[in-house]
């Protein structure tokens, strides 16, 4: 009761009146000490490069506006090229240093860092709803307590990694551009995971949303933190592709919409530079109709007007079960009603402000083509404010999903209602969507939700809650809401790499592999002639050998080339080992469509797979010799050599029936009464374009994982030597596997892969062909925002296991949902 | 847990219960809870809200509510910090608040002369001059009820002669409820002829944990049929009902035969009135109306000692229910040591400095 006034404002409403009407009155949370902070900075604001305040190269500046009043708050740099550049040398310069001084140091670092953001929790929260129009009441009880918790969980990592993460090293200097929706929030997803894993960053905060980066920023200097470690470059867009583009960045962390997501993949193709992207959702809200429907009408308000509907993750799609579609409509309705609207910085108010005029104006866009498309469009009785950008709660019913409110994203308090029928249609009403990055699940039936969860596509399913984070979790999403994870042991790979990998872009890792001074591709498509050590076997017998057709493998069955043409495959000696089909993009659109048939291998028991593993090891073990003979004849490698490379594939098979049921989740700790679960899932249809080398063990390496992890998949063998593959087909159709889990396309990569990499029906490519495709593959992927891996250039040591087999490609194999599932009855 | 609500074990109540109330009778020697339509009008009610009339117990209604716990807290928990109320806002919302006050004293070493005591500061929660001060001199600022146990309702009845506040009674075996039924029935009876205008009821906990809905439809009628004339409020004891299910169904069995307002606890169980279970019954409350078309009040009880909690709860009200059911007829405190701490705030108000409990009277 400390906040009653000295003094008592005779301002109307009365006491008597108020006492009557029991009205609410303002309760304003003071923004003096704010504003104060910024009038000391004289509204003016610099960039922060290697622990130093500088003015931007080129002097341009641009405006921050509140946007519950349109008035500009502070004068911030817009940075140029020049500045990019400085920031990036300065974390390079930071990064090897900031590395070596080891996981407890910078604990402390981060320790120290959490617990300043928590003594400036108030000023941070003022600052952020000033800046973005968020009601005070979010900022000050979810956004910050939440980046205070993140920057805590993370100092914990820092200090564990050396212990929890001994093959792995920091991935280097991490550009990071984060949205305006949750300013400081996104930052401390970004930064603090690249800190704890020795990584040092170039962080790009939101041009409309800049300041709480800004007294981050001041804090990082207060805390000691090591000059260049963190460095903040405001400005546009503009600033943000210069981060993209430079060459001495290691990876781009980007939250934000997938439009730009799209172009960021597409102008980093072929950089080597890592990627994870947070993108857009329209994330499914299902009811059942044994819901608790006054929960549920909560749930919506947290999942739609939380943040004014301003939410990557909100649950803009209502789902319901027709029985109880009524029921929740008029309930939702009177709860819209109750809803405050006003002044973010007033304590007892709901919804903000909209962050600015062009968003206000998209909204009404698509709000409008709704209308137009014929739903129903309902907004509470009361008015907006009439300054500032303001727009109401807003449910759509009689929504069809081919009507664009359903399928694109509005970023705005608009929900839209659509019935189904039974939990199957619910399902695939969900997975009716480009993207998955989220989804809500209620039930009071266990049984059905637990369902219900596994089957739907999306980084994140909250039963009966939603908008639910923590550090401890990853969040994340599918298909086209982006790649990689932030938060929990899964995030932090997203700043990690294998210590093999000096540096990823680099070939260090190949030095002393004998295999890679062998395989030199010609480039033109003509191998170069290799000799063999004891010579190859050859055809000495007069009889002629008994003419072979070579097939590809397309949903279980030998197939002809679509085109109907075959090329010729050199054996060591220069003598043809072979023909093989000349695949073409029908061949493979036919493959993609037949590993998608396939998809029933997902719901198989880890179990039944494993088995499956086992048996095509044992087929392929007991044809050891006839392979090793293949390998020798392709690639002239000795008898001994070639022997070991069948022998390491059998126990490369046996590796992943081995993981098979054994890569589990996790049971992340977060702060709740629930378990959250880490669930990793398959990506679905995997292309995988195999490297030349080995071309028996490689095209094994990875495509057992893949097929262990529960993908289907379309490879593109060994361009050189797709024999040992072909020839391994024929294993796999004696070993139980289902037609459609492993097909095998030959022909040119050059023709083929693009085709598998531009197609939107394939989750995940994995190029490991010639060093000139990476850039187009990287290109192409973007239809879908498919997830890349891409190797080129770098010779692993597919011999070898720290290079040739592990985590790494199960990781690779799978993505990890988050599964929130309160309890307590 | 209870969870099933078959009828087994109670099928003979459940066929009753769903019998028309014009057609039902006694039972086992219960009175039916079906036999009163129509009832006396009251003496004291701020409001002119009809009769709950009940209905037939209705087991498929029951069949389908669901509470779940963990939204249920969320929504508690978030409520008090998506509302706040300040300055003259504040003050009148805690005045209206004292109007809401069952004054209570259930202590063992109640004398009349206590209970007279408490009478007093019935009649003057605040101080005149603060009240007047605070530009509410005009306001109508005294005590919703003053609570005690039967036997201290006629020195009670006697102390707030001419006052027109009305005394409620604790009874049928408050605080357990395991009395044999048929002195419960008495207990109400003789409240009421001590001049009990109101009767805070307690359920056995046993029927709800055993999933005997029947048989508490049936209990519940027969304490209104007993306390006919008075105002009936039941205690659900939802610290002793293990889930919020449990609380909500129990909550609307009590409505369906007949209660006016639901009660949270007696105050004597280890956990009192909390907002996810306070949460919980408003929601059944809503629904009652929104099913029936009348309306049941609440009443949470036990542990609110602070202004800032009576705000909490009336913030619950406000957003579950709307200001109809922050006032006397609808909604009470039951609370002992809340009225102290109220006029501490009132005076903060005044004055701008802090108060201390010695300057104001005792109660």
């Amino acid at each position: 009761m400390d906040e009653l006034p000295l003094s008592k404002p005779r301002a109307m409403p009365r006491l008597p009146e108020i006492f009557e009407t029991l009205e609410y009155g303002p309760a304003p949370e003071s923004a003096d000490r704010a504003q104060a902070w910024l009038e000391e900075r004289g509204r003016s604001f610099g960039l922060f490069i290697g622990g130093e305040w500088v003015e931007g190269a080129r002097a341009e500046t641009f405006d921050t506006v509140n946007p519950a009043n349109g008035m500009a708050l502070a004068r911030i740099a817009q940075g140029g090229p020049e500045d990019v550049d400085r920031a990036v040398r300065a974390a390079r310069a930071a990064q090897e240093p900031w590395s070596q001084l080891g996981g407890h140091a910078r604990a402390r670092f981060l320790y120290a860092l959490a617990r300043r953001i928590h003594r400036h929790a108030r000023l941070f929260s003022v600052l952020e709803t000033l800046d973005n129009g968020k009601p005070v009441r979010e900022s000050r009880d979810i956004d910050i307590p939440l980046v205070v918790r993140h920057f805590y969980h993370h100092a914990g990592w820092a200090q564990l990694m050396d212990a929890e993460f001994p093959d792995q090293v920091p991935v280097g200097v991490a550009g990071q551009i984060i949205p305006w929706n949750f300013p400081l929030l996104m930052l401390a997803w970004k930064i603090a995971p690249a800190l704890a894993t020795g990584n040092t960053v170039v962080l790009k905060p939101a041009e409309f949303t800049p300041l709480t980066a800004l007294l981050f920023a001041e804090i990082c200097r207060e805390a000691g933190l090591p000059p260049g470690v963190v460095n903040v470059v405001t400005g546009d867009g503009r600033t943000g592709a210069e981060l993209v583009g430079h060459p001495g960045v290691d990876k781009i962390a980007f939250t934000g919409s997938t439009e730009v997501g799209r172009l960021i993949r597409s102008r980093t193709a072929g950089s080597g530079k890592r990627l994870s992207l947070e993108l857009g959702g329209k994330s499914p809200f299902i009811v059942y109709e044994d819901a608790d429907l006054d929960g549920v009408v909560e749930g919506v308000v947290d999942a739609i007007w939380f943040n004014q509907g301003q939410v990557c993750c909100a649950g803009s799609r209502i789902l319901v079960q027709e029985g109880v579609a009524e029921a929740l409509e008029r309930k939702l309705k009177a709860r819209m009603e109750t809803l405050r609207m006003g002044d973010p910085l007033d304590k007892a108010v709901d919804m903000g402000a909209i962050i600015a005029p062009v968003q206000l104006e998209k909204i009404r866009r698509l709000v409008d083509q709704g209308r137009q498309d014929g739903a129903h469009i309902w907004q509470p009785s009361w008015s907006t404010p009439a300054e500032g950008f303001f727009y109401p709660p807003t449910l759509c019913t009689r929504v069809a999903p081919a009507s664009a409110i359903a399928q694109v994203e509005i970023f705005g308090p608009v929900v839209v209602m659509m019935t189904f029928r039974t939990p199957e249609e619910s399902v695939r009403l969900a997975n009716d969507t480009r993207y998955g990055l989220a989804a809500s699940i209620w039930s009071e039936n266990i049984n059905l939700a637990l369902d219900i969860a596994p089957k739907v596509k999306a980084g994140t399913v909250w039963i009966n809650c939603t908008n639910v984070f923590d550090a401890a979790s990853g969040f994340g999403g599918y298909r086209e809401s982006g790649f990689g994870r932030e938060g929990g042991r899964e995030g932090l790979h997203e700043y990690l790499r294998p210590r093999w990998q000096a540096r990823g872009r680099d070939n260090a890792g190949g030095a002393g592999e004998v295999d890679a001074t062998k395989s030199v591709s010609s480039g033109d498509g003509r191998p170069a002639m290799l000799p063999g050590d004891d010579g190859p076997p050859r055809a000495r017998d007069a009889m002629p050998q008994v003419d072979r057709t070579i097939r590809m493998y397309i949903g279980g069955r030998q197939m002809r080339p679509d085109g109907g043409y075959t090329m010729l495959v050199p054996g060591a000696s220069g003598e043809v080992a072979g023909e093989v089909g000349r695949g073409n993009r029908k061949d493979i659109r036919n493959a993609v469509e037949a590993a998608r048939r396939g998809a029933g291998w997902a719901d198989r028991t880890a179990h039944n797979r494993a088995q499956i593993l086992y048996f095509i090891a044992e087929n392929l073990a007991v044809r050891a010799p006839e392979f090793a003979a293949r390998i020798r004849s392709l690639t002239g490698e000795s008898r001994e050599r070639a022997s070991e490379e069948v022998d390491l594939s059998v126990r490369r098979l046996f590796t992943y029936a081995a993981h098979a049921d054994k890569w589990d989740g996790l049971v992340h700790r977060t702060p709740y009464r629930n378990v959250t679960l880490a669930m990793p899932e398959s990506l679905g249809v995997v292309g995988i374009v195999c490297p030349e080398r080995n071309p028996l063990l490689s095209f094994i390496s990875l495509i057992a994982p893949a097929v262990a992890a529960g993908n289907t998949v379309v490879a593109l063998p060994s361009r050189r030597w797709p024999l040992s593959a072909t020839d391994f087909c024929q294993v796999l159709d004696t070993s139980d596997l289902p037609g459609g889990v492993v097909n095998v396309v030959t022909g040119e990569h050059v023709e083929l892969a693009p085709v598998l990499a531009a197609h939107d029906d394939v989750a995940a490519i994995w190029y490991f062909g010639a060093e000139a495709g990476v850039e187009e593959i990287e290109r192409l992927s973007t239809g879908n925002m498919k997830q890349t891996w891409t190797e080129a250039g770098l010779p692993r040591r597919w011999r070898t296991r720290a290079q040739g087999e592990g985590d790494e490609f199960l990781r690779r194999a799978t993505q990890v949902k988050n599964i929130w599932i309160p309890y307590g009855e | 847990m209870p969870d099933d609500i078959t009828p087994t074990g109670s099928s003979a109540f459940a066929r009753r219960g769903r019998r028309s109330p014009a057609t039902s009778e006694s039972h086992d020697g219960h009175p039916s809870a079906r036999d009163a339509p129509v009832r006396p009008d009251r003496t004291v009610r701020s409001d002119h809200e009809p009769w709950n009339p009940g209905t037939p117990l209705e087991l498929d209604w029951l069949r389908h509510v669901r509470v779940n716990r963990s939204a249920a807290e969320r929504r508690a928990a978030s409520l008090p910090g998506r509302r706040s109320v300040k300055r003259q806002w504040q003050a009148a919302w805690l005045l209206r608040a004292v109007t809401c006050i069952d004054l209570t004293t259930l202590a063992g070493d109640d004398t009349p002369g206590r209970v007279g005591r408490l009478c007093g500061k019935a009649r003057n929660p605040v101080r005149a001059d603060l009240l007047e001060a605070a530009g509410a001199s005009g306001l109508p600022i005294r005590v919703a009820s003053v609570c005690v146990y039967p036997s201290m309702v006629a020195a009670a009845v006697e102390a707030l002669a001419g006052s027109g506040i009305p005394v409620a009674a604790v009874a049928a075996g408050f605080p357990a409820g395991l009395t044999p039924f048929a002195e419960r029935l008495d207990e109400i009876r003789a409240a009421v002829a001590a001049g009990a205008a109101e009767i805070d009821i307690v359920i056995t906990r046993e029927h709800v944990l055993r999933g005997r809905w029947g048989d508490l439809y049936d209990e519940v009628g027969a304490f209104r049929e007993a306390a006919r004339g008075a105002h009936l409020k039941t205690i659900i004891a939802t610290g002793e009902l293990a889930t919020l299910t449990n609380v909500a169904r129990a909550s609307l069995v009590c409505m369906m035969a007949g209660t006016d307002f639901i009660k949270t606890s007696t105050g004597k169980e280890s956990v009192n009135a909390t907002l996810p279970v306070g949460l919980t019954m408003v929601r059944q409350i809503r629904a009652w109306r929104e099913r029936t078309g009348y309306r049941v009040g609440f009443k949470p009880a036990g542990g609110i000692g602070y202004a800032k909690q009576a705000l909490q709860w009336m913030v619950l009200m406000r957003e579950e229910l709307g200001p109809r059911w922050m006032q006397a007829g609808l909604f009470r405190f039951g609370a002992s040591s809340l009225l102290g701490d109220i006029e501490r705030q009132i005076e903060h108000y005044v004055t701008g400095r802090y108060s201390a409990t010695h300057r104001h009277p005792m109660a």
